[in-house]
């Protein structure tokens, strides 16, 4: 962040812009700073790596922005967040003939076995983990354009949300040492 | 390699991390922590130290969320009292190894 020098002539450090000379600036800069992850899909799988590397880099010291849009509002809609399913229909992941995926309670039953490994392993479920990328100074956001697809409201969505963005708004989050990824 | 903080000479890895708990003594604990930018341990970072102590002592692997639950502190005051990474950086300033948990 930008630093009123305490004397004209000192320096700024070139990667956090505060000033070397008084000792503001600490030194030891992490190649990233921020991360921002955009979250399309409404599977388990997908949406668990998106929160692991939100907290992830919380842990780490990084910035988090979190950008949810189409299938990936499920995970901030009140009503739907809290019943996740794993995607197995045409997934190679799954290690099955695609005749065994299509059957009927298929879905539930690869579920809720991903759900069991997740709680041995102390995963919170997705509620608890967004509150934690919360409460850990993260930030949680909806698709403006998604949602109207979609005709939500703010209404629908998880109290825990900060707010509702455009595409423009959300790339005005990114820093010169942020990265975006798409999920 | 070895590492001179608070007088003392201890065993460190190569990221400042004591190689051996046993070493470690609140001296230490204060001079780690002015090297991360804390100046001063208030009685509400020597409790979440001890609770990281002692639960390396049951031989509990700890993570962020575990902490959070732990009834000892809450996550928004975690990340206040050790500013960057907090789990990461209370465990070094408790003389114990770097965390490798992915929750």
């Amino acid at each position: 962040m930008p630093h009123q020098h305490h004397e004209k002539n000192h320096t700024t450090c070139e990667t956090c812009g505060d000033c070397q000379d008084c000792g503001c600036c600490t030194g030891g800069h992490a190649p990233v700073e921020k991360m921002l992850i955009i979250v399309s899909k409404a599977g388990i799988d997908s949406v668990y790596a998106a929160l692991i590397l939100a907290n992830g880099a919380r842990s780490e010291g990084m910035e988090v922005d979190l950008f949810f849009t189409f299938f990936g509002l499920d995970v901030i809609n009140e009503k739907r967040m809290d019943h996740l399913k794993v995607a197995i229909a045409g997934n190679p992941g799954m290690h099955m003939p695609e005749p065994v995926n299509v059957l009927p309670g298929m879905e539930r039953f690869a579920t809720n076995m991903m759900a069991k490994e997740m709680k041995r392993l102390g995963v919170p479920p997705v509620r608890e983990f967004l509150q934690m990328i919360k409460d850990s100074g993260g930030y949680i956001y909806g698709c403006k354009l998604a949602m109207e697809m979609f005709h939500l409201t703010k209404a629908d969505l998880w109290d825990g949300v900060e707010g509702v963005l455009t595409v423009g708004e959300f790339y005005g989050h990114a820093t010169e040492r942020s990265q975006i990824v798409f999920i | 390699m070895q590492a001179t903080i608070a007088g003392r000479t201890v065993e460190v890895n190569e990221e400042g991390y004591l190689t051996d708990p046993g070493n470690w003594t609140k001296g230490l604990a204060e001079e780690l922590a002015i090297g991360l930018g804390i100046e001063k341990l208030t009685d509400k970072h020597w409790a979440v130290i001890d609770y990281l102590r002692s639960e390396h002592a049951k031989g509990e692997e700890m993570s962020i969320r575990k902490v959070g639950n732990s009834g000892v502190v809450d996550l928004k005051t975690f990340y206040a009292l050790f500013p960057g990474g907090p789990l990461k950086n209370a465990s070094k300033i408790a003389g114990l190894s770097k965390p490798t948990s992915c929750i």
